[in-house]
């Protein structure tokens, strides 16, 4: 057993590492990948280890950028994109949601896209609204793409290896404000993977079931622990693949708790938090609640800029515990 | 109809190359003819896109290509498909919503892919597949395959972010890729002078650093010779070239078009341009061909289109049962 504690961005580049030296059809390219290491580091090193003829730095061209993977990936490669920020996206989305999403399928199944797209999304940095959004929405309503959101630093080493692996395409979105801190548990050396569509239960409780994703997976085992001293027992859920989507762990556990408190950091309108619970609606576990669903997520508004508005903007580790305190106690 | 053997080499350098050039415009030609009774008889579904006048450009690039050279192509694409040796019996079947079509029915006309010819598909968004190509070219470059990749375009394709992108990419890459515009004069009802501010589009080239060349897009002997340079320059590690080769579409944009934007006049003065009487023309006056084979190329095309037509008729309508599993590749254990 490793007690390796790494930070989310180490175990990402040791899993792209790892896959790099398994795979000679593997590559990353993207903005500032190479000699500046990633605009958050989390390349690092690899340039230098393994080349600028697998280790891309390109112009600021994101359709271009991921276009060209897609065509790599058309033609036996397998590429790692980083787009700098989540929100540049935008600038890709022909490439990504008519192209990478629908080629197999549209194109009857004859080719299909290997291609990891990894950027860095979130809140928490004071870049305000065009560097701070959380996309989830976007990708996960497109059939075609599947989307990995890992919350720590061992998860994200195994799910981004499973993603390579993967013959489809695979967003993969990473919290900027996890690259720098540890885990709470260590991550593996080797190369297991952690197969893509399966809902982690992190912690067990009788009390509460919440479903939360990305950062705001750590921010709830903070509010378990501080419940747990006043007799109050938590299940968290991290569904890690948010697409496909694994919701039996959850059934379960409202099951035994009766009660549902959902959280994400992206805007609660169409957010993708909504699917978990329209799901949990049309399920007969629906039944098993005693408690209207709870939902917990950033407001209706661009990410502002001041530290005070932006903490506001979204929901912190203070309001999941108002939230989940109340459920427990109003509703018994 | 399993797919013709393509030819590779310049079009009158043999009868053989003559007949290929001929045979290929023809069977475009007569594809689409076919596509556009069916739409009239009320046979097809959805849109059609036609490159009827357009022929020469598909076959004399694709002469200039093996089997194993990459294209992409547009939502006017049954040419570049054809041209790079598709059978004509899965795309007609695809357009009818047939399970052996192309793409089982979920593409149709503008999402016919081929793997077996390199061609990694026609594309519904303007100057989608020009990034695309670039990836593909990129590619080659990575594993020395020594393939290089077309990206068929229009016009209307040039002014978008996509081929400013890709071409640029491609230049700073020295990517083995061929950006080959076909320049039919109208984005829908776009006229290059409305939507252009300059006169020569190949002027547009030197901006990435990137040779351009105009062509006659209505002379499959141009277009080959021009084709030709392009593909050497990219095996030879020179990176890409931008074809413009100048050629019209006579009929409208989709079905829908009333051809409000440009005169019957304009039209009839391009139908005297047809690139195949041009080169039967040529290759009769040179005795590389017989004006009776000349006629047999032509009537082969049409038996080859009616059987194609023939068979999709009776083949059977794509089945609904397997959509949610088409989504994603089987990931395999």
């Amino acid at each position: 057993m490793s007690d390796r504690m790494l930070t989310m961005a180490e175990a990402i580049r040791e899993a792209m590492s790892i896959a790099f030296d398994e795979r000679p059809e593997v590559f990353l390219l993207g903005e500032d990948v190479g000699i500046y290491g990633g605009a958050f580091g989390v390349s690092g090193d690899m340039y230098h280890r393994y080349g600028a003829e697998r280790v891309l730095d390109t112009p600021i061209a994101e359709l271009g950028i991921v276009g060209a993977a897609v065509g790599a990936a058309l033609s036996g490669m397998r590429p790692i994109v980083e787009i700098q920020f989540s929100d540049f996206t935008a600038q890709a989305m022909d490439q990504i949601a008519n192209q990478a999403a629908k080629i197999h399928f549209m194109l009857g199944g004859a080719l299909h896209v290997p291609m990891v797209l990894r950027t860095p999304q979130g809140s928490g940095t004071g870049a305000a609204a065009q560097h701070s959004q959380n996309l989830e929405p976007w990708f996960a309503s497109v059939p075609g793409l599947k989307v990995v959101v890992p919350s720590n630093p061992a998860d994200a080493k195994g799910l981004l290896l499973s993603s390579i692996d993967d013959p489809n395409p695979v967003i993969f979105l990473e919290h900027k404000l996890l690259y720098k801190i540890p885990g709470r548990e260590p991550v593996p050396e080797g190369s297991e993977r952690i197969p893509l569509g399966v809902s982690k239960v992190v912690r067990e409780g009788k009390d509460l079931t919440i479903v939360a994703t990305g950062i705001m997976v750590n921010k709830a085992w903070e509010v378990c622990e501080k419940l747990s001293t006043e007799g109050i027992s938590i299940t968290l859920i991290d569904p890690r693949t948010i697409s496909p989507l694994d919701m039996q762990p959850v059934y379960e556990s409202v099951d035994k708790t009766g009660r549902l408190l959902v959280v994400q950091e992206g805007p609660a309108q169409a957010g993708f938090i909504n699917e978990v619970i329209a799901q949990m609606a049309g399920s007969a576990s629906f039944g098993s609640l005693i408690a209207p669903i709870m939902r917990l997520a950033g407001m209706n508004i661009p990410i502002p800029y001041a530290p005070q508005l932006e903490k506001a903007a979204v929901p912190q580790i203070e309001d999941i515990e108002i939230a989940a305190r109340e459920i427990v106690k109003n509703w018994r | 109809m399993s797919a013709h053997p393509l030819i590779m080499g310049h079009p009158t350098s043999s009868p053989e190359h003559a007949r290929h050039a001929l045979l290929y415009m023809w069977r475009i030609r007569k594809f689409e003819e076919a596509v556009e009774d069916l739409f009239g008889r009320g046979m097809m579904h959805g849109t059609m896109h036609l490159s009827i006048g357009q022929e020469a450009s598909p076959t004399g690039m694709c002469m200039a290509l093996t089997l194993q050279d990459q294209i992409t192509s547009t939502h006017r694409g049954h040419g570049h498909c054809i041209a790079k040796g598709a059978d004509l019996t899965r795309m007609i079947a695809e357009l009818l919503g047939k399970e052996i079509g192309y793409c089982g029915g979920r593409g149709g006309s503008m999402h016919i892919a081929d793997v077996e010819t390199g061609n990694l598909g026609a594309n519904g968004v303007v100057g989608g597949g020009i990034p695309i190509a670039a990836g593909a070219a990129l590619a080659s470059k990575m594993t020395k395959k020594g393939t290089v990749a077309v990206s068929f375009f229009g016009d209307g394709a040039m002014n978008e972010g996509a081929f400013h992108e890709a071409a640029n990419l491609a230049a700073i890459w020295k990517l083995p890729l061929i950006l080959f515009c076909e320049n039919n004069k109208y984005g829908m009802s776009s006229s290059t002078e409305k939507a252009f501010a300059i006169d020569n589009l190949a002027e547009r080239g030197k901006g990435y650093g990137i040779p351009a060349v105009n062509v006659d897009g209505n002379d499959v002997i141009d277009v080959y010779e021009q084709a030709e340079i392009a593909v050497k320059r990219a095996q030879a590690g020179e990176g890409p070239t931008l074809i413009i080769a100048e050629t019209y579409r006579w009929k409208g944009h989709s079905r829908s078009d009333k051809n409000l934007y440009r005169t019957k006049e304009e039209i009839e003065e391009w139908r005297e341009l047809d690139p195949i009487p041009k080169f039967t023309a040529k290759v009769i006056k040179s005795k590389l061909l017989s004006k009776e084979e000349c006629g047999a190329i032509a009537q082969e095309a049409t038996d080859a289109i009616i059987a194609a037509v023939n068979e999709s008729v009776k083949a059977k309508p794509a089945d609904p049962a397997g959509l949610l599993e088409a989504v994603f590749k089987k990931v395999s254990v």
